[in-house]
């Protein structure tokens, strides 16, 4: 009797040590990927690779502010298309979630997440490049396409979560729906919306597909937005490919910039869900 | 007549093709604590809730009959404007929880974009928690989250935030089932305070309860309202077999 039980706490550790190998097994690559490219990049980040745009192939110095402004430029304008329609979407599915209209748009939501964004690229370049030219303003629109579908699940989810005593007692005082959908129900779930803004904001923000034939992409500093821009993952694109070694170099710093951007919008989010989560 | 403040003649309500109030006619007067019993599923809950027309928001539900505040008809009121002069207490306490206690208490002006004096506020605040009984427990706590109170205090915030509203009617639904019996005794203890100022309908579950804080109750079963009379009347001589045969346990 003795021994069996004995057998049997022997399987169970081996068990949970197993578990606890292979969790630790797939922090690697993340850590591995993580620091090597700090290694690589840090050095190369200075306040001048910061405010100067790049120089000619083959030329020492120069910096990836194109790029930084491009990027901050073109998500700040898919955010800004993006996040009102996100989350009137994401409203009206969770306040009518039997409706018809619910079910296809739930519909079209998921399926448009699941689509490839070298595709959504494809499409805007067809829609939006062919007649108006290279643009940022083409960019923006494929990159709200791509960051649509994360805003309005996740508004969608984080309402859904809220108990329906909370729009009843705002109701019942008399309050009109509007204002009770504003004043209390997104407030009430505000971090949980924030959270899903922030990532989905991340997610973008890498995306290189879907600029690679609508921004196009610009060795000068432009804040023009009717003109092609360029932007951080683009750059990365083009300069790691390049066969002189002050080229990759700064890919590889504009690697680390991405990084750092998508690190903190990672962890700001975390923090957010921590800090200002409402107590139900 | 000029006493009645609700008054029901032949109301019904329905959810989709279910029937629930079926020829529902009241009298309910002014300042009286009229509780509202029968077993579950009788319709009572479903009546309530026409009296602030909270039952039309549940998609199927309608409504149809002669329901009136005085002497307008609810339904044709505007439903916000109902629901300023009926306020409601829910089962489960659900003060908001974005706000504080102080805010929770004034929920109805601050979410209505209804803008006042800050002393004006104040005053609202210290009565409407005084009526709720609640002042000397939370004065020193007015802005900290209402979330953060026992489920009983949360309960009595929320028949706070009802009375802030100065309404004609508040209407309670099973306003202690989700309390422990201290809690319970304490909110019990506030209808006899409230209906001096207010007139109070209460759908209960628990027919001691009913006796022991209504002046008159209303005996539902399967959707008709089978006997309302005086509570001691009710209690004591039923007129109806049904009603008697609820009271003594026979169903439930």
């Amino acid at each position: 009797m003795d021994a069996r039980i004995k057998i049997r706490n022997t399987k169970s550790i081996l068990f949970k040590s197993l578990i606890i190998f292979l969790a630790f097994i797939i922090t690697l690559p993340l850590i591995i990927v993580l620091l090597y490219i700090i290694k690589m990049g840090v050095v190369q980040v200075n306040w001048g690779f910061l405010v100067h745009a790049p120089t000619p192939e083959g030329v020492a110095g120069g910096g990836i502010a194109n790029a930084l402004i491009g990027s901050l430029i073109m998500v700040g304008m898919s955010a800004i298309v993006a996040i009102p329609v996100g989350l009137s979407a994401g409203i009206y599915l969770s306040e009518n979630p039997g409706t018809r209209l619910a079910y296809y748009s739930g519909l079209c939501v998921d399926i448009l997440q699941g689509v490839p964004s070298i595709v959504v690229g494809i499409v805007i370049y067809f829609w939006i490049v062919k007649p108006f030219g290279f643009s940022a303003i083409s960019g923006s629109i494929a990159l709200a396409i791509m960051m649509l579908p994360i805003v309005v699940r996740s508004t969608e989810q984080t309402l859904l979560l809220l108990p329906a005593s909370l729009k009843e007692a705002a109701l019942s005082l008399g309050v009109p729906y509007h204002r009770v959908m504003l004043k209390v129900i997104v407030p009430c779930g505000f971090a949980g919306i924030l959270s899903g803004i922030i990532l989905s904001i991340a997610r973008i923000i890498g995306e290189t597909a879907p600029l690679l034939f609508t921004a196009l992409g610009n060795v000068y500093i432009s804040t023009k937005v009717t003109g092609p821009m360029d932007s951080l993952p683009h750059l990365i694109y083009i300069d790691a490919k390049s066969s002189y070694q002050d080229q990759i170099d700064q890919a590889w710093g504009a690697s680390f910039i991405l990084l750092m951007f998508v690190l903190i919008l990672n962890i700001t989010t975390k923090l957010i869900t921590r800090k200002w989560n409402i107590q139900l | 007549m000029e006493h009645t403040v609700v008054s029901a003649t032949k109301f019904n309500a329905w959810f989709g093709d279910n029937h629930v109030v079926k020829d529902v006619s009241i009298s309910i007067e002014r300042n009286q604590c009229v509780a509202v019993m029968g077993p579950s599923g009788c319709g009572k809950t479903t009546f309530l809730r026409c009296i602030n027309r909270m039952h039309e928001l549940i998609p199927g539900a309608t409504a149809k009959g002669s329901l009136k505040l005085y002497a307008d008809e609810v339904y044709s009121m505007n439903p916000i404007y109902v629901r300023y002069k009926i306020g409601m207490v829910f089962q489960r306490p659900n003060p908001f929880p974005n706000l504080s206690i102080y805010d929770n208490v004034i929920a109805g002006y601050k979410l209505n974009g209804l803008s006042m004096p800050k002393a004006e506020l104040d005053r609202i605040v210290e009565k409407s928690l005084t009526s709720a009984a609640l002042w000397n427990e939370v004065k020193d706590s007015l802005h900290k989250k209402g979330t953060f109170l026992s489920g009983g205090q949360q309960q009595r915030l929320c028949i706070a935030r009802a009375i802030a509203m100065e309404p004609e009617v508040i209407l309670f639904d099973e306003p202690t089932s989700a309390l422990d019996p201290i809690s319970t005794a304490s909110v019990e203890q506030l209808f006899h305070e409230l209906k001096e100022n207010y007139t109070l309908i209460i759908v209960t579950h628990n027919m001691q309860q009913a006796a022991r804080v209504s002046d008159k109750t209303a005996f539902f079963y399967v959707g008709e309202l089978v006997e309302f009379d005086d509570t001691k009347q009710m209690f004591t001589a039923p007129k109806d077999t049904r009603t008697q045969n609820y009271i003594t346990g026979r169903f439930s």
